[in-house]
């Protein structure tokens, strides 16, 4: 166990961790956020993505260690229900959700790359969401959530 | 603003203490996530369900107006929740907002068994259960209301909560004053007049679902999110092949490491607990466990003709007695098999659960679809009675049916009752994947008899489908592998052939084919014409685990049976709208295909595609419908399609979706079912299928299992929505999924000539296809 420094949503917390930790099990256990959220622990479906320097990653592959003193976004970091952020509000508009698990990884990994590219062109968008997974299918409503957010930030 | 969950689960913990104080109480008041709320007073812990017949049941008034149903259909992401409060509001005419909804909670809420097989739109919005609680409580209101204001019933209305008379609204009274505070002490009265759909302001309208911001900005609860008091973290070890069993486990391997880790092994269930979650993933991987080779598996080559070869159990759903005569006597005989593999539920989340296992009781926070059923199994797996365990259904991540959520609820319990401490469960996802019971493999034989006129004059459907476990239902927790490991028996499996004559008609499976005339008794009970038909299932042992998956059986049936139909167009050239309906009698489902294919601008001619090119990039359109399990829900799709030809890559571009179920409660969130239903039945088609070894499951994680991902290029989705206010609710949550497949395989064929019969299609199928097209 060592000391781990994090930032997290713009609060700092010294945590007594396994450096291998990785970052979702601190975020989820030790900070009981509710965003990111554990699907498969080998970055490969995206409900746990956070936003670390601009980048949309994989907390659940992420060793804790890798991350301290860097600023970590997650879900609840960006908006509230009763200020929600604008891709949020986007989201909450086209009803762009069924479960509603996998929203994390939807709607971080989209900002991320709107946040980069403001005007990004569909197959852009597709790409950036190549390796995250929606298994309700919510894709229809999802991608014009997108699109929406994506609109009002190039206006 | 209204609240649609079972309460935080902090708040759940204090309620014990509140229930046994308070239990004098007639309506008490709890706080769910912050919200008071009425409630109904059910001493808890209790060992039989609230009664359905009675009024107190379902509804509750609390002094200020607001109003709290409880109800036994839970939300799985579907928006059930947002319709259940617009039907309480509707009928009870108050503001949405004024409606709290708790549902699945044994402490509190009726028994409804599961939520599961598009039953919730029918079981609580037509002449019973909620819907018929709600009316019997505004007649209830206004007879009360009547008696105090000294009108008769018919000079009163109702709005936002007071009844007022129409001629002198000073006089006026609110449901607070009426009954808050108090039970009804009513039995559901089944001549209580519902609310005439004409009349909705809330019910049938879109209604936007009040969970989502929580659930955009991470705020909402799921299962997974669930932490108790001194709540500890367990793992299972499961075992490393399908049937090895514990020789020994060394439970020094892992004494030195962090967590005080404890092991716990009963029978072949082994599983470690930890103070923290990582350190109980580390554990288990690292605990040593000498296990038994495996009982071994079947090849998968050739698996699906196999099935043929296996010892039987034989149903009969339907058999006119004269379809070989038909056969024989035939203008011309027609035949095909198609074959739709294991499929998993592959919820984006692995299953998750907490339990708090004391001496005298047990409270487990879970996913199962049936928290009534749950109490009773893990009671069984517990050894402790089933009045002392309470279940609280959490929202998990979306299940499409059995998936991993009742045999975790088994592994908390397990260790938690081991460690005498709440445990939190949640699966890895190769032990989610490898273990779960998939949705079931199905072999086909479609055979008709034509007259020369080209009409379809007999059916016969034969099918083989492989069988293991199950729901647990009220009383088999060995039909989920935690179950099984820890000594308890799946259902049985026992041969029987000859099959029985056919019993009542029962169409659930969609065993029939939407074309048959389903003659029972002397009466033509299915939605189609052909007269001589007959439809055997062969159901065999499995040597994986198998239930409910999205549309069970209904899909895999409906995907032989819609493409057969294309086949048979094809052969005879004609439109396959037009022989659909030549062969459709069920008025519903002829809209429905009618709807489709207008709104699609269906081009009528037979398929394939007269223009068809044999190389390059191939366009076509396919049709399949489907009257879902005969009379819970009607639906037709049409699908355009892009086939690159060289490389067999599928690009579907448009799909028109129409649905009838009855009277529509929530328009936004039909759409979404069917939006949502038409890409996973696309997904199911193109790429997913359980694949295994010798020894076990290989589709064990994203890599190996392959699900369509968000980032595709999402074709246009159009839905037809047909209201039938006057006819019952049916369910919409299956539809689409169960006609997708078939639509793209038609697309398919009507692009480039090439019959697929195999699912999923995979580009070296369709490419095996091309190459060997007529």
């Amino acid at each position: 166990m060592s000391t781990i420094h994090l930032k997290v949503n713009g609060e700092s917390h010294t945590l007594d961790l396994d450096p291998a930790t990785p970052l979702l099990y601190a975020l989820s256990d030790d900070l009981a956020l509710r965003g990111p959220k554990f699907g498969c622990g080998l970055g490969q479906c995206g409900a746990c993505t956070v936003i670390v320097k601009g980048q949309a990653i994989r907390s659940c592959i992420t060793p804790v260690s890798t991350v301290q003193n860097t600023e970590i976004t997650t879900l609840e970091g960006i908006g509230t229900p009763e200020r929600p952020h604008p891709i949020q509000q986007a989201f909450i508009d086209e009803g762009a959700a069924q479960c509603g698990f996998c929203m994390s990884g939807v709607m971080l990994t989209a900002k991320a790359l709107v946040d980069k590219v403001p005007h990004p062109s569909e197959q852009l968008i597709e790409q950036s969401l190549a390796g995250v997974l929606c298994r309700c299918f919510t894709h229809a409503r999802m991608m014009a959530a997108i699109r929406r957010y994506a609109a009002g930030v190039a206006k | 603003m209204n609240k649609a969950f079972t309460g935080d689960a902090r708040a759940a913990l204090s309620r014990r203490g509140f229930l046994k104080a308070s239990g004098a109480l007639v309506v008490g008041f709890s706080i769910f996530d912050g919200v008071e709320v009425a409630q109904a007073q059910f001493p808890g812990p209790v060992a039989l369900s609230p009664s359905l017949a009675q009024l107190d049941s379902w509804i509750a008034i609390a002094a200020d107006g607001s109003i709290t149903a409880y109800s036994g259909k839970e939300e799985l992401g579907q928006g059930i929740s947002t319709a259940q409060m617009q039907l309480v509001a509707e009928e009870l005419s108050v503001p949405f907002s004024k409606v709290n909804l708790i549902y699945c909670d044994t402490a509190y809420t009726p028994d409804q068994a599961y939520t599961s097989g598009s039953q919730s739109h029918p079981a609580n919005f037509n002449k019973s259960n909620l819907g018929q609680a709600a009316a019997t409580a505004r007649e209830a209101l206004f007879r009360m209301a009547s008696e105090k204001l000294g009108a008769p019933v018919t000079a009163l209305d109702a709005a936002d909560g007071v009844i007022a008379v129409r001629a002198d609204r000073s006089k006026r009274v609110t449901y607070g004053e009426l009954v808050g505070g108090r039970k009804f002490q009513l039995a559901l009265d089944p001549k209580a007049k519902r609310k005439d759909p004409g009349e909705w302001k809330i019910l049938g309208t879109p209604v936007k679902r009040p969970d989502l911001p929580d659930i955009m900005t991470g705020r909402f609860e799921f299962v997974h999110n669930v932490r108790v008091p001194e709540m500890l973290h367990g793992r299972v070890v499961r075992p490393p092949a399908v049937g090895a069993r514990v020789l020994s486990v060394d439970e020094a391997s892992v004494r030195d490491l962090p967590g005080n880790v404890k092991v716990v092994v009963k029978k072949d269930f082994v599983g470690v607990v930890a103070a923290k979650p990582w350190q109980a993933v580390q554990a288990a991987a690292k605990l040593k466990v000498e296990w038994s080779a495996g009982t071994g598996l079947p090849k998968q080559a050739g698996f699906a003709e196999q099935l043929r070869q296996q010892p039987v159990r034989d149903q009969f759903l339907l058999d006119s007695g004269d379809v070989d005569q038909q056969l024989k006597s035939a203008a011309s005989v027609m035949k095909a098999t198609y074959f739709h593999p294991y499929q998993m539920h592959g919820s984006v989340g692995s299953s998750c659960a907490v339990a708090d296992v004391r001496s005298d009781g047990a409270t487990l926070w879970c996913s199962t679809q049936a928290v009534w059923y749950q109490k009773t199994t893990c009671a069984m797996v517990l050894g402790m009675k089933p009045e002392n365990v309470r279940v609280i259904f959490r929202r998990g991540s979306g299940c499409y049916g059995l998936n991993g959520a009742d045999t975790v609820t088994y592994d908390a319990a397990v260790l938690s009752q081991a460690v005498g401490k709440p445990v939190r469960v949640q699966l890895s996802r190769k032990d989610e994947m490898a273990w779960e019971n998939y949705g079931n493999a199905y072999l086909m034989d479609e055979r008709v008899a034509l007259d020369a006129g080209g009409n379809i004059v007999a059916w016969d459907h034969e099918v083989w489908t492989p069988n293991l476990g199950n729901r647990p239902g009220t009383g088999t927790p060995g039909n989920v592998i935690t179950g099984k490991l820890l000594g308890f028996s799946p259902d049985a499996f026992t041969p029987r052939s000859p099959a029985p004559p056919p019993g009542n008609f029962n169409n659930n499976s969609n065993g029939m084919p939407s074309y048959v005339a389903g003659r029972i008794g002397g009466v033509n009970r299915n939605t189609g014409t052909v007269a001589s038909e007959r439809v055997l299932v062969h159901t065999v042992a499995s040597p994986l685990w198998t239930g409910p998956l999205r549309s069970p059986a209904r899909l895999q049936n409906t995907f032989a049976h819609e493409s057969f139909l294309d086949e048979i167009a094809a052969k005879l050239k004609a439109d396959p709208v037009e022989y659909r309906l030549r062969h459709l009698s069920n008025p519903r489902l002829r809209d429905m295909v009618q709807e489709a294919a207008k709104a699609a601008k269906w081009d009528a001619r037979p398929s394939p595609n007269p223009k068809r090119k044999p190389t390059g990039v191939a366009s076509g359109r396919g049709m399949a419908c489907v009257a879902y399990e005969r009379d819970n829900g009607y639906a037709a799709m049409v699908l355009e399609v892009e086939v690159t030809q060289d490389t067999g890559k599928i690009a579907v571009r448009r799909i028109v979706v129409s649905n009838d179920c009855g009277p529509i409660s929530n328009p936004d969130g039909l759409r979404n079912q069917l939006e949502g239903g038409a890409l996973q039945g696309i997904s199911r088609a193109l790429g997913e299928e359980v694949t295994w070894d010798d020894q076990k499951v290989t589709s064990v994680d994203w890599r190996t299992y392959h699900s369509l991902p968000v980032g595709i290029e999402v074709p246009t989705i159009e839905c037809v929505l047909v209201n039938r206010p006057e006819e019952e609710a049916t369910g919409a949550g299956e539809t689409s999924v169960t006609i997708a497949a078939a639509a793209l395989g038609n697309a398919i064929f009507d692009a480039t000539g090439a019959r697929l019969r195999q699912i999923p299609f995979t580009p070296e199928r369709i490419k095996a296809a091309l190459a060997t097209r007529a």
